[in-house]
């Protein structure tokens, strides 16, 4: 139902940055621990302490800048963002105001076949706040809460886009392709699930053709792209009954219930946040010069896009290969490996993304934590192509390969697993598959060609799989002619 | 501009402050001599001077990324006004 209406979204995603430390103080990012044992003075803001940045932080933000098309200004700064909330001890939090560490960006999306570009305002550093765990069933309803600030401080990246996007469609492939960037880039793990990438949503409606923005609000809380989905969805279509109705959206901040599948309203304007941004006086500005970062857009790995186009036009994958390999940085780089020593990329797909990638799976494993080198793929695919081995047998050799950890020649040769291309080896299973269905041969000699594919799995079973199939295809037909 | 009643208890409320009315009548004439001081600097020609944002001269003051000890949660919440076993323990939110 849109009656007329079209939605106007903008992201704002939080990265929590892969770095082994905070970003102003040496305590450990690392998840999970018991509660505040990874919190120094510097994370509480005790008076006299001093923030120091973390230079890994300013590197990846200017990596992510790069790698989404933005300006790396020569000077940024951060500023206290001001409110009263536990989250954080010292009623600010440190984050970036007026000169973020980039600007004025985008990334392209691809929706139903249709390239668009999203622009992205900015992305600047910030803190990370603490865990309320409240006592209470809800917020509301909580008599007292108790804080952990071991996640103080945990560098984040916030991205926002411009209001770009005009669908729940399209909110998804933005963090999907957003995601797939950062990961590439290896400046976070992007675990939705575990919280390193959480996304709020701005969304507004108006008449389709209305050059003005409807008012908006903002949805928090959405950790998953399904709730992002669903929250943006629900947000529309409550948005336009509201108007439909003859009534007002009120421009407020609301959380996602993915119980109920609802949007609740958790701030209203009354209590609009007035940050009173000024520049953070513990922490001297950042300036980088232009060779610093053309040094960082040099260590750039290829971006998926790149890759994709690449694997379409110089490989001859399809549309649809190209994603899946491109999907993965890990998968994409061990394609490209193997696609150094092994010129038909067709066949690395095939044999990546089906045998390979089915026995990873009940394995238990997955590309990243696989024990086959790019090597021992190499050595199978080549065991093919020069025809050792057939793919029947190739299938055999996959599982070995995974759970012994041993190259594929050496099982080649422990099983005498060597394809039969010998003719006169093959002469006698040939007669034999011959004598034993005459049902087939009758069928094949009366027109119906197909039934020779019936004969020559009688033999590959008859020589265990060990066969040429190729050529006992060939001395069938003479045979039987 | 000069600051209004209204102002006064905005401000107030931002930084969770419970004023009385006459603190209020008396913060709303300080907060405009203060502002009226303030007008002073706008006497000055500040034209071609770059914004200031920060007072020292120094720049990227940066640290390594190599983890170090943290403290010891008992001194961390030694200055909690209070606690429920390792947490801080603050007053129910909203």
């Amino acid at each position: 139902m849109n009656k007329g209406y079209e939605a106007v979204i903008g992201l704002e995603v939080h990265v929590e940055l892969k770095t082994k430390t905070k970003i102003f103080c040496s305590c450990t990012t690392e998840f999970g621990g018991s509660p505040n044992t990874h919190v120094c003075p510097v994370c509480l803001g005790l008076p006299g302490v001093l923030p120091v940045i973390n230079e890994k932080v300013v590197e990846f933000g200017v990596r992510t800048g790069l790698a989404l098309n933005a300006k790396v200004p020569n000077y940024s700064k951060f500023d206290r963002k001001n409110y009263y909330y536990p989250d954080l001890t010292k009623n600010f939090q440190t984050s970036q105001f007026d000169l973020p560490i980039c600007e004025h960006g985008f990334l392209d999306i691809e929706v139903d076949g249709i390239v668009k570009r999203i622009g992205i305002t900015r992305a600047h550093m910030e803190e990370d706040a603490g865990k309320l765990v409240h006592s209470g069933k809800t917020i509301s309803s909580s008599y007292s809460s108790n804080v952990d600030y071991n996640r103080v401080g945990v560098p984040l990246l916030e991205i926002v886009s411009d209001p770009d996007l005009r669908s729940s469609e399209e909110a998804k492939e933005y963090v999907d392709s957003l995601r797939r960037i950062l990961t590439y880039i290896d400046i976070s793990d992007c675990k939705m699930e575990e919280g390193s990438i959480r996304a709020d949503a701005n969304v507004s409606v108006r008449k389709i053709g209305a050059s003005e923005f409807g008012i908006r609000t903002e949805t928090k809380n959405l950790n998953s792209l399904k709730a992002l989905q669903k929250a943006i969805e629900y947000e529309i279509e409550r948005q336009i009954e509201v108007l439909e109705d003859g009534g007002v959206i009120e421009q407020e901040t609301r959380t996602w219930d993915d119980e109920q599948g609802i949007t609740l309203a958790m701030r209203s304007k009354a209590d609009a946040h007035d940050y009173r941004y000024f520049p953070e006086p513990d922490l001297p500005p950042i300036i980088l010069s232009d060779e610093y970062i053309e040094e960082v857009r040099a260590s750039l790995p290829e971006l998926p896009e790149s890759r994709k186009k690449r694997l379409i036009e110089a490989d001859g994958l399809s549309d649809y290969d190209a994603n899946l390999i491109i999907a993965d940085r890990h998968l994409a780089d061990y394609y490209d490996q193997v696609r150094k020593e092994i010129s038909d990329g067709k066949l690395i797909v095939n044999y990546l993304m089906g045998d390979y990638y089915r026995e990873l799976g009940e394995a238990g494993l997955s590309f990243v934590t696989s024990p086959v080198k790019p090597e021992a793929f190499i050595e199978l695919l080549q065991l093919i192509l020069d025809k050792t081995i057939s793919g029947k047998i190739a299938k055999e050799i996959i599982p070995i390969m995974i759970k012994e950890v041993k190259s594929p020649k050496s099982i080649v040769e422990e099983k005498g697993l060597v394809q039969i291309s010998d003719s006169s080896e093959l002469e006698g299973m040939i007669l034999e598959v011959i004598s034993n269905n005459p049902k087939a041969v009758e069928d094949y000699r009366a027109g119906k060609g197909n039934s020779i594919g019936f004969l020559v799995g009688q033999v590959m079973k008859a020589s265990k799989g060990k066969a040429n199939p190729a050529l006992v295809n060939e001395l069938l037909k003479k045979h039987l002619c | 501009m000069s600051i209004t009643k209204d102002n006064v208890l905005h401000v107030a409320g931002l930084a969770r402050l419970d004023l009385s009315q006459e603190e209020v009548a008396r913060y709303e004439v300080e907060l405009n001599d203060v502002l009226e001081f303030m007008e002073k600097l706008n006497e000055l020609d500040t034209q071609g001077v770059e914004p200031t944002t920060h007072v020292l001269d120094i720049s990227n003051v940066f640290r390594q990324d190599i983890v170090e000890a943290s403290s010891d949660v008992e001194e961390i919440l030694a200055n909690a006004p209070d606690r429920e076993d390792d947490y801080f323990k603050v007053p129910s939110i909203l």
